[in-house]
């Protein structure tokens, strides 16, 4: 298929592989952290990791829209759907991810919640506009590439006069998780989680530029590449962090030139901060609360906004105790630190969010890599 | 001869008609959809009997039984609709046993409202799919629920054949070094169907490949009787497919990406919908697996079959206690194919 073929091509792979492999230095390690689930994936599906050289360790990041909603923003989905008994619309990989007392979105239109799959918030608007005499509230979740079309359908709802949608925003924003990675104890005084680079993320970065990652080059000093999904934009990715951080140069690079820009997409930008606003916290699962981490409605758009409309209070409900999906969020643990992965906490039945989505580090690595763990028998 | 006058009966009016709840309710406007539309269509000495069941000889062989409840949204699709799936998909599961299909039996469920003219076409359809085959349906049953309690028609078909001798095929019996064959691309059904989505609809020239597979299956089991597995790869797609395979027979198995066909159109709807085409429903497919040195004999009966042009060896059986199922990527490097988690696309057959 044209335009994606070329971005997967096996024999370009493995030059990049033998690029990679004669540039590291093999007495150092190279701990790569990819931020973006997308990024997670690609390296899994594609079997990636199996053209790096050992020294190159790739450490998942928090860039899950899923694996980063805590269960109490979950639960607002549920009352909605069974309490408040409205049309609830959410993006797919949103119906799975656990809730309190067992449950999920899921697990809530099977209890009779009208709980819909949507693949667009403009889908979420036409039902609205098809069904008036019930109340359609979108859920809408994911970080800087989801937050446009939301922004756009609440400002064609105020324009339509529609009364009966809203939208419960959970959109989260990148810098924030990133600052917090690198201000956290582990990476600032523990030391034990080193990080020498970063990817920098592909979809997100087409909106926000890649200028908000200059802050992170130059103050604490880790390269950044930013690179599409495909899985030759990760390895060329790898290939210039491992340059940068044998030349001991801090930079922001950009791999993905044909999409990113310095500034990214201004109208994009502007139609966001029209309608959102940053809200001063927000919890994050595995990061905790975030200061200026996420967007809430603006007042003027607040009849909108389904948290003011149905009086909901998100509360900070704990994960599930043996669920390291904190730490694997944060890159400390790897899913096989995980007590309850692949046994209790499986795709069918995640205990934590990162196995409910496939840009979950524990839903990637289950269903990609776990043979790696478990070698085979030979023949 | 009698003089008496048949009761004058308002014709079915299957252009303008819908389906009511007096369809379902065993008298005679029960009767007379059965006589009009089902037996009109399915005609055959079984049916023209009249009775609650078939009374069918005694064939010779071991008896293989299967039934296939159908679901599929929406009911017409590119390349096909639910009733030829129906019938397909109940001869596919019989045929996978290395049988010869023999007779279907056919159970409806209608909804309240459902306009006879579509049915009609649905019943045709399946009719049509049946006598192409050589598969009489010889016995039925319909009930009709509230409006809203169903989704226009809900179709389960059973099939019954007959083994030939010698033959023995069965989900647990791949062997490490078997090799892994499949007759054709992947997917083709799944993204068809998914096409026709309201929430989703793209346009795309792709079509079903909905189709009954006993022709290819005698043709290769005539060529080829030590083929051990049979399988056709719908709900879940090849990869659950194989998974399946492997753990019943307690092997695992490799696979070569660019091994597996898959149509362009196939590729660009998954790649844009974020699908894998290895979860993707078939409907016109199959895997075999077969002993090593037999795959090169099978691999040319298949292709000298319509259905079996685009065959292509994609793997091979190891050994595995885990009965991982994993896959060399075109990439260059090496992954699971797991078991389908959750639903990729929801009611497709």
């Amino acid at each position: 298929m044209k335009y994606i073929d070329e971005f997967r091509d096996g024999r370009l792979a493995g030059q990049l592989a033998a690029a990679i492999a004669a540039e590291v230095d093999p007495g150092r390690s190279y701990n790569l952290m990819e931020f973006c689930g997308g990024h997670t994936h690609a390296i899994s599906r594609y079997g990636v990791a199996d053209l790096l050289p050992p020294v190159v360790r790739m450490v998942h990041g928090p860039g899950c829209p899923v694996c980063v909603l805590p269960i109490g923003r979950v639960d607002l989905g549920v009352a909605l759907a069974l309490e408040h008994r409205v049309v609830l619309c959410t993006y797919g990989d949103c119906l799975r991810v656990p809730a309190s007392n067992g449950l999920s979105l899921l697990k809530a239109k099977a209890r009779g919640g009208d709980v819909r799959m949507v693949y667009s918030p403009a889908d979420a608007l036409k039902v609205a506009q098809a069904e008036p005499g019930r109340e359609v509230v979108f859920f809408a979740i994911g970080f800087e590439t989801t937050t446009p079309p939301t922004a756009l359908v609440i400002q064609q709802a105020a324009r339509l006069g529609l009364k009966n949608f809203s939208v419960v925003c959970n959109h989260v924003l990148t810098p924030a998780a990133i600052t917090n990675i690198l201000e956290s104890p582990e990476v600032r005084r523990l030391g034990t989680l080193p990080l020498d680079g970063f990817i920098g993320p592909a979809h997100v970065s087409t909106i926000i530029g890649s200028r908000p990652y200059e802050f992170f080059a130059e103050e604490y000093r880790k390269p950044v590449v930013i690179a599409g999904f495909e899985p030759l934009d990760v390895m060329q990715a790898i290939l210039m962090l491992v340059r940068q951080i044998n030349e001991g140069r801090a930079e922001v690079e950009n791999e993905f030139t044909r999409a990113v820009t310095r500034d990214g997409n201004l109208k994009a930008q502007a139609l966001v901060s029209e309608v959102f606003e940053l809200r001063r916290s927000f919890e994050w699962r595995g990061l905790g609360v975030v200061p200026y981490s996420a967007l809430r409605i603006r007042e003027a758009y607040r009849a909108f906004d389904a948290e003011s409309r149905f009086g909901l209070q998100a509360k900070t409900v704990a994960d599930n105790k043996a669920c390291e999906c904190g730490a694997i969020l944060r890159g400390v643990k790897h899913p096989r630190d995980c007590k309850v992965f692949g046994t209790v906490c499986t795709p069918e039945n995640p205990i934590g969010s990162c196995m409910v989505s496939s840009e979950g580090a524990c839903a990637a690595y289950y269903s990609y890599g776990r043979f790696r763990e478990i070698p085979v028998v030979a023949v | 001869m009698s003089g008496v006058r048949a009761d004058y009966v308002r014709p079915l009016d299957i252009k303008h008609g819908r389906v009511d709840l007096s369809h379902g309710a065993g008298g005679r406007a029960m009767a007379q959809l059965v006589e009009q539309l089902f037996a009109a269509a399915f005609h055959n000495e079984w049916l023209a009997q009249r009775n609650d069941q078939a009374l069918l000889p005694r064939p010779e062989g071991r008896i293989v039984m299967s039934t296939d409840c159908h679901v599929v949204s929406p009911l017409f699709f590119p390349g096909g609709d639910i009733g030829c799936l129906s019938v397909h998909g109940t001869i596919n599961d019989v045929a996978m046993a290395g049988a010869r299909p023999l007779y279907l039996a056919a159970g409806f469920i209608l909804e309240e409202g459902f306009a006879l003219a579509d049915l009609k076409r649905i019943v045709d359809s399946m009719a049509g799919a049946a006598c192409e085959a050589g598969v009489p349906i010889v016995t039925g049953d319909t009930k009709v629920v509230e409006a809203g309690k169903g989704d226009g028609v809900f179709i389960t078909t059973t099939g019954v054949g007959v083994v030939p001798s010698g033959i023995t095929i069965s989900g647990d019996r791949a062997r490490p070094g078997d090799r892994i064959v499949l007759s054709g691309t992947v997917g083709d059904h799944g993204m068809a169907v998914m096409s026709q989505r309201e929430s989703l609809a793209f346009g795309t020239d792709l079509r079903s490949d909905t189709a009954a597979l006993h022709g290819l299956v005698a043709a290769m089991i005539d060529a080829v009787p030590e083929v051990r597995v049979l399988r056709d790869p719908t709900r879940g797609g090849l990869a659950t497919t194989l998974n399946e395979i492997a753990a019943q027979s307690g092997v695992g198995m490799v696979i070569e990406e660019a091994a597996v066909p898959v149509q362009r159109q196939v590729q660009a709807a998954c790649e844009f919908l974020g699908l894998d085409p290895l979860y993707v429903a078939n409907e016109g497919k199959l895997v075999a697996i077969v002993p090593a040195d037999r795959a090169e004999r099978l691999l040319q009966t298949m292709r000298a079959h319509p259905l079996g042009r685009q065959a292509a060896p994609i793997g091979e059986v190891i050994e595995d206690a885990h009965h991982f199922v994993q896959m060399r990527t075109r990439f260059g490097g090496k992954r699971n194919v797991d078991w389908l988690a959750g639903d990729q696309l929801p009611r497709i057959c």
